[in-house]
């Protein structure tokens, strides 16, 4: 929890020295808790004054790393309950469950279509994350081989899943430099596998058989006091509804009660509680998106069950401050060509996406020239003296669609009708067309048009 | 350091609606916490499902969804009692898009002709919709709010130019209104002030914030859903404590990737389903759907987190 300067000033060591180019402890104390400062500035403070301002500047919600080099995934850091607030951080990670009782071939497929299933979206590349291995067999070489077969098949960070020490020290045998995440400890061999986690490098998940939030805070605590923070949390929810309910609970004790034993990213199964139906799965997996989970393990991870999540992903993980804008320029949709219609609207990236969409459906290859409005939709432009005539003429004139078409013919979006005397003085070559007011009237329009 | 669980205090409680007549009416919002977060607060009703059809055959749908009832759709009322019967949803929705001046620009005649159809067909409640062009919506409201008089219907969409002829087709024939405004919280809570000062009963009122598609700006609709809640619940703002319908159907099914048919299940599905979840997420109190596999995924998802 963030420290008020009369707090912080309680550990200085209030000799008014000056060395930190303050003139008082009092006044640096207050610019440490207007993050203007660094406490690395006083060299007199003492080791317990590092420890508590270094805890008290620690994210709420630990930054935690599985994997290594390219294969990296992070989760944590989150900072806020509503995304709104600030953005929310670092995306959750998709992982698929491989349990070591499958077949080879059928391994192996799964790991073929991982590989082949790179999705790409708004400049983003999207993969299944992580790969999650499970030793359902209890078997030491089954597991073992099942690890060896993902490693040599493909490249993604882990997750190793064993109730059996041994076979997870197996496992790490031959993975530990991959840094994987080891699942799990409980209140019966924390001590065990805190230890193993520690030498390895790795980070553990954290599990408790008695359930229940209070159960987990008091088995991380004892984590903790090995020494050992490189924790993620699993909260064995009963039910879905619980589940949901215990995901808030954790994010809010961890913001909002700056409540350290759970101030850790969670992983959930969505298929604990879908009843073998991988739709259910995907959706269960939605919820995890927008409330709070940071790994999700999904049995199913097909095409149409991904596409739809990373979309959500992106758009709970977006910017909320950004600007809603998208790119000045000239946009293809279809097959458009030299005798295709140009239509003009603002760089509000709804308009955008609206008309574009309906362009689209149309089945008329068209050219879009949008204009940078600041992020404003046709009619607020307009209004606002921003969509005017001189703005369109410069855009025409310099986005170099003159050479990209053999007409003269633009269509304005039909709420600036009042536009086209105005352009058409400006540009006299063009003929400016008046299109429909509403985005739903493009469709017809185009269809008409091009007939 | 011991573990208590962190509850937020609410103030304030969404308004709970009722629509429909006798058995089948369906009560909608009423509650007093964030979605699923019941230790803190009720929920009183699970969120609801309309779907919806239209009064005219309806040539843009993309293919999974016409091939789910295929020549049905050509008979309004047979589709109106194909829904209410094969995939019990909680309402159906009917959209008059055969008004739009650019489709078939039927009257409002044809209109409140096709309503009083509909209301023959069904027992479940209905809610009428317009094209959303605000002149054509105008001209139609009241003669189909008629042809359901007496139903405890729904009429939408009323938009800030078109309020008042909405307000007074509810008033005259005992419906509800769904407000719709654009993306904008100011906007909306504006809307609900300017039709509660205009006499209209601040009880009758749906909010219709914008549906964004996922992957279409879904994320402006999410936020702005969670800051009406926040204010309607934690600032017990009573401008915004009208519940929220999303019509997801119509926006989940226009995107690109909606027409990807080369899956094992449709995109589309997909899309719808995780469209509406992740607006029951934000606080949606009712969704209005397309198709019955997506409605069949939302529907199983919130009986388990509702139903214990
Ligand atoms: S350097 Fe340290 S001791 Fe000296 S004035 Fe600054 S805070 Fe105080």
């Amino acid at each position: 929890m963030a420290l008020s300067g009369i707090q912080i000033f309680k550990y200085l060591p209030k000799t008014n020295c000056g060395k930190c180019k303050f003139p008082t402890c009092l006044a640096f104390a207050m610019k440490l808790a207007a993050k203007q400062a660094s406490l690395d500035d006083c060299p007199d403070a003492s080791n317990e004054a590092k420890e508590i301002l270094g805890a008290a500047s620690e994210p709420p919600i630990r930054l935690i790393k599985i994997g290594t080099g390219e294969d990296l995934y992070k989760v944590g850091e989150e900072a806020v309950m509503f995304r709104h607030e600030k953005t929310f951080y670092n995306p959750c990670g998709f992982s698929r469950m491989i349990k070591d009782t499958d077949s080879t071939d059928n391994i192996k497929l799964i790991i073929s279509n991982l590989n082949d299933f790179v999705y790409e979206r708004v400049g983003q590349h999207l993969k299944v994350d992580i790969i999650y291995i499970k030793n359902e067999s209890g078997d030491k070489d089954k597991f073992v081989n099942t690890v060896k077969l993902v490693q040599a098949g493909i490249k993604r960070p882990l997750i190793l899943d064993s109730s059996n020490i041994d076979n997870l020290k197996a496992a790490l045998d031959i993975c530990a430099d991959k840094k994987p995440l080891i699942y799990a400890a409980n209140e019966d061999n924390y001590e065990t596998m805190t230890a193993l986690a520690k030498e390895k490098g790795c980070s553990l998940v954290v599990t408790s058989i008695q359930g229940g939030l209070e159960a987990l805070s008091v088995l991380t605590e004892k984590i903790t006091g090995l020494g050992f923070k490189d924790i993620v949390l699993d909260p064995a929810s009963k039910s879905l509804s619980s589940l949901v309910q215990e995901l808030t609970q954790i994010r809010r004790a961890a913001i909002k009660k700056s409540f350290k034993p759970l101030g850790f990213p969670v992983i959930i199964f969505s298929g604990r509680y879908s009843d073998g139906d991988r739709l259910l799965e995907a959706n269960i997996s939605a919820i995890g998106v927008s409330k709070y989970a940071s790994i999700i393990v999904m049995n199913d991870t097909s095409r149409e069950i991904m596409i739809p999540l990373f979309a959500m992903r992106q758009n709970i993980y977006t910017d909320p401050q950004k600007p809603m804008q998208v790119e000045e320029k000239i946009y293809k949709i279809g097959e458009a060509n030299e005798d295709s219609p140009v239509l003009i609207t603002t760089n509000f990236s709804l308009t955008y996406f609206i008309v574009a969409g309906e362009v689209e459906n149309s089945k008329v290859p068209s050219w879009l020239v949008v204009a940078n409005v600041e992020g404003l939709s046709v009619l607020t432009a307009w209004a606002a003296g921003k969509f005017t005539p001189e703005k369109i003429t410069k855009l025409v004139k310099e986005s170099g669609i003159e050479s990209m078409v053999k007409h003269r013919k633009l269509i304005i979006p039909g709420y600036v009708a009042v536009l086209s005397g105005g352009i058409e003085s400006k540009l006299p070559d063009w003929k400016i067309q008046v299109g429909p007011r509403e985005a739903s009237g493009i469709i017809n329009f185009l269809k008409n048009y091009a007939a | 350091m011991s573990f208590t669980i962190p509850k937020e205090i609410y103030s304030g409680k969404i308004k709970e609606m009722s629509v429909g007549n006798g058995d089948k009416s369906v009560k909608v919002g009423g509650e007093s916490t964030f979605p699923f977060l019941t230790f803190e607060g009720e929920i009183p009703n699970i969120p609801r499902i309309a779907v919806e059809i239209t009064d005219v055959y309806p040539e843009d749908w993309a293919d999974p969804l016409k091939s789910v009832y295929g020549d049905i759709m050509k008979d309004v009322s047979g589709w109106a009692k194909y829904v209410e019967e094969k995939i019990k949803p909680d309402m159906l929705a009917l959209r008059l898009i055969g008004t739009h001046p650019d489709r078939q620009n039927r009257s409002a005649i044809e209109a409140a002709d096709t309503v009083k159809k509909v209301v023959d067909a069904i027992n479940i409640p209905l809610i009428i919709l317009g094209s959303n062009h605000v002149e054509k919506d105008t001209e139609i409201i009241q003669k189909c709010a008629e042809a359901a008089k007496g139903k405890s219907a729904i009429i939408g969409k009323a938009q800030e130019a078109n309020y008042k002829t909405f307000a007074a087709a509810a008033t005259s024939c005992g419906h509800s209104i769904i407000a719709l405004s654009d993306l904008d919280i100011n906007l909306a809570k504006q809307l609900n002030i300017l039709l509660t000062q205009s006499g209209f009963p601040a009880e009758k009122i749906f909010m219709d914030t914008m549906s964004s598609a996922l992957g279409y700006g879904m994320e402006y609709t999410f936020s702005v859903i969670e800051r009406i809640k926040i204010a309607a619940l934690m600032q017990n703002d009573t401008m915004m404590q009208m519940p929220i319908v999303n019509d997801v159907g119509i926006e989940a099914w226009k995107v690109k990737e909606s027409k990807d048919t080369t899956t094992e299940v449709p995109m589309g599905v997909m899309w719808e389903a995780i469209t509406s979840m992740s607006f029951l997420s934000a606080g949606g109190d009712m969704l209005i759907m397309r198709h019955p596999e997506a409605v069949n995924i939302i529907r199983k998802t919130v009986n388990k987190l509702y139903i214990k």
